[in-house]
């Protein structure tokens, strides 16, 4: 696959900015990594290391208006959304001061202040909820924009096509953002759909569909700017396809039979922060020192972030029963 | 006012689109066609296309929009044709509308409604034919209506739009045509109570739905035989009212379940474990049931009507529980 060329380097801040946000969803989910080894993180943990340009490129063009809905491989998109790290953390433990009280877990990342909408773990299971926020925002007239992040394995299920003919026929503010990671837990895209060109299909659907180099972090950001600008503009649905690459397991149960090591080594000299620090180095817009100053800081900000979540309390058993219903009256429960 | 079951739930569709702007429905063939069972027709030509909002055969897809224009303020009334088909969203339903409030530790609440048909006895063999809200009830975080008068019809989809989690409303297909009286202003009624439609005192017929009036009409013949039956409507199934079970077994001491579901992992097994675990000591006899046959509904007449609860099989399952003597053998 080629692409346009990689867009200019923004100014020093910024590309400052990009590089620490990708560097601290990478640390802050090695840790997790280690965290699960000592068993603090249960259940299924799903890495996005590999993937983090994707996150951090895109998730910012998104206004505090917007809303957002990705899958169980979501913890990055919650940082770069704004989720304080301890909150996300304090979830993975399964603590109260977690973001959803810890009933969610790693999967389940939700924040209600951030439109944070999910943390699904039901792969494609988010993209019609998407549609439907789209839908609100039009009934209601908020220019709001749905981003939908999602595997490429979701393209495969129904409720995909569903949500495609969904948001092309009513015309919905939603941008369908695909990380083609090239293996649904471990079955390949070649051998598990027809048409592996997804920019096409949803093409298809008369969605305008790009795909972009998802280890470039430039790439990304710049894709979704255009994307959102005409979603937001009132041009209806858009499609874009990450092409990017994980480089852990599917998740920590995953013994990864499928794939060859020589192949994780090739996508690995294609690592979106190693490229990006050494384009950043080659315009001298970074030095040792400050690459290290903002190493240094999103290592304190991880270790704060599991302080925080180590500090935590467990839910009274006592309340096992509660938020199966609401306790709010409807009333109360409008405006959000 | 005359009504039908059909009209009432028309008019409290109308009434909440009038009453809150936030409301829409959407569904297939809800719009042009007028409604598979012709409940929304005029609506289209009242609220317009955007709140009268037809949707593809596509019930993963428009549910799950339901699920997200409710979590983005809207009050969504989404009608899928029929409990058979609501399985092609049963991912919806089940994995995000009874579960989104839990796993976000109550900072997102679902306020849903979905309406669907249920229920046999028109030869619409089995794939159009199942009576599955006992299935429903099973979910935490859902909560299961089943309208059987025309009052509920009409009032319960005011209380159910007013609650903030989703609510799953079951109108049984042979009640569409349902004819009776219904005052004007015919109010919100509750969705966390069952109701007494007949008092009683020799055994109690617990039921819901569609076989309410088949219930009733049991009720009739075994006054003929001298027999005072208390007819239970259990209105929600979930949450599921056992005060009022019990209160009635604890009064006839005698129940009979009349449930459209099949007997094997039923709600009457539910409700019968619930008569065993609260009134047992009241009980002068066990538990009876008459339910759906274990079979996919047949299309021939008689299969069917054999497969499904009918008045005369109330009858004996009541006589059974009754001491000798009382009510006549069949």
């Amino acid at each position: 696959m080629t692409f346009p060329p990689s867009p200019p380097l923004p100014e020093r801040e910024h590309g400052l900015e990009l590089l620490r946000s990708m560097i601290l969803v990478r640390r802050f989910e090695e840790k997790c990594a280690e965290l699960y080894g000592k068993e603090k993180i249960r259940g299924f943990l799903h890495l996005y290391i590999g993937e983090e340009a994707v996150a951090a490129g895109s998730v910012p063009i998104l206004g505090p208006e917007d809303s957002l809905v990705a899958t169980y491989r979501e913890h990055g998109h919650a940082l770069v959304r704004g989720v304080p790290p301890g909150r996300v953390m304090a979830e993975m433990y399964g603590k109260m001061e977690g973001c959803a009280r810890g009933r969610g877990g790693s999967m389940h990342i939700f924040d209600a202040e951030a439109r944070v909408f999910g943390g699904n773990a039901i792969v494609a299971g988010g993209l019609p909820v998407a549609v439907g926020l789209a839908l609100a925002a039009r009934m209601l007239g908020e220019n709001r924009v749905t981003a939908c992040y999602f595997g490429e394995g979701a393209a495969a299920e129904g409720a995909f096509h569903e949500s495609m003919n969904l948001a092309a026929l009513w015309d919905l503010p939603v941008l369908f953002c695909c990380e083609n990671n090239l293996y649904a837990m471990g079955t390949a895209l070649a051998i598990s759909q027809s048409e592996t060109d997804l920019a096409l299909r949803a093409a298809g659907y008369r969605i305008p569909a790009w795909a972009v180099d998802g280890m470039d972090v430039l790439a990304v950001e710049d894709a979704m700017r255009r994307a959102v600008e005409a979603v937001r503009g009132g041009g209806g649905p858009h499609f874009l396809e990450f092409r990017t690459y994980r480089f852990r397991a599917h998740s920590m149960f995953d013994p990864e039979l499928y794939r060859t090591k020589e192949e994780v080594a090739r996508w690995k000299e294609r690592d979106p922060i190693a490229l990006f620090v050494e384009r950043l180095r080659a315009a001298d817009l970074i030095e040792e020192a400050r690459a290290k100053e903002i190493e240094a800081e999103v290592v304190a900000e991880v270790e704060e972030a599991v302080r925080f979540a180590e500090a935590g309390s467990w839910e009274p058993v006592e309340e096992l029963s509660r938020f199966v219903y609401s306790e709010r009256p409807a009333a109360a429960a409008e405006g959000r | 006012m005359k009504t039908t079951y059909r009209e009432a739930v028309r008019e409290a569709i109308r009434e909440a689109m009038n009453r809150d702007a936030r409301v829409f429905l959407m569904g297939e063939d809800v719009g042009h066609y007028g409604g598979c069972y012709a409940v929304s027709r005029g609506l289209l030509e009242e609220f317009g296309e955007d709140r009268i909002r037809d949707a593809p055969l596509s019930e993963a897809g428009f549910v799950g929009a339901g699920i997200g224009a409710a979590l983005g303020g809207m009050r969504p009334i989404v009608e899928v044709m029929t409990v058979n088909f609501s399985f092609l969203a049963l991912d919806q339903i089940v994995n995000n509308a009874a579960t989104l409030l839990h796993m976000s530790g109550g900072a997102l609440n679902v306020p849903l409604v979905i309406r669907m048909a249920t229920g046999g006895g028109r030869q619409v063999a089995a794939q159009h034919s199942r009576s599955l809200e006992g299935w429903y009830a099973h979910i935490p975080g859902l909560k299961i209506l089943t309208p059987a008068t025309l009052e509920d019809a009409r009032g319960t989809l005011w209380t159910a739009l007013e609650d903030p989690d989703p609510v799953l409303i079951f109108e049984h297909v042979l009640l569409y045509n349902l004819e009776g009286e219904l005052p004007d202003d015919a109010g919100p009624v509750p969705i966390d109570r069952a109701a007494i439609r007949r008092d009683g005192t020799d055994v109690s017929l617990i039921t819901y739905g569609g076989s309410l009036p088949k219930a009733l009409a049991a009720a009739e013949r075994l006054a003929e035989e001298g027999v005072s039956a208390e007819v239970l409507d259990l209105r929600t199934l979930r949450p599921l009212d056992t005060e009022a079970i019990l209160e009635t077994v604890e009064k006839t001491h005698r129940a009979v379940i009349v449930d459209e579901g099949w007997r094997s992992g039923s709600l009457s097994a539910e409700i019968s474990a619930r008569i065993t675990e609260g009134a047992f000591y009241e009980l002068d006899a066990p538990v009876a049931r008459v339910c759906g046959a274990e079979v996919p509904t047949p299309y021939p007449k008689h299969l069917e009507a054999a497969a499904l609860p009918q008045v005369e099989g109330i009858l004996e399952a009541a006589r059974s529980v009754l001491p000798a003597g009382r009510g006549a053998r069949g």
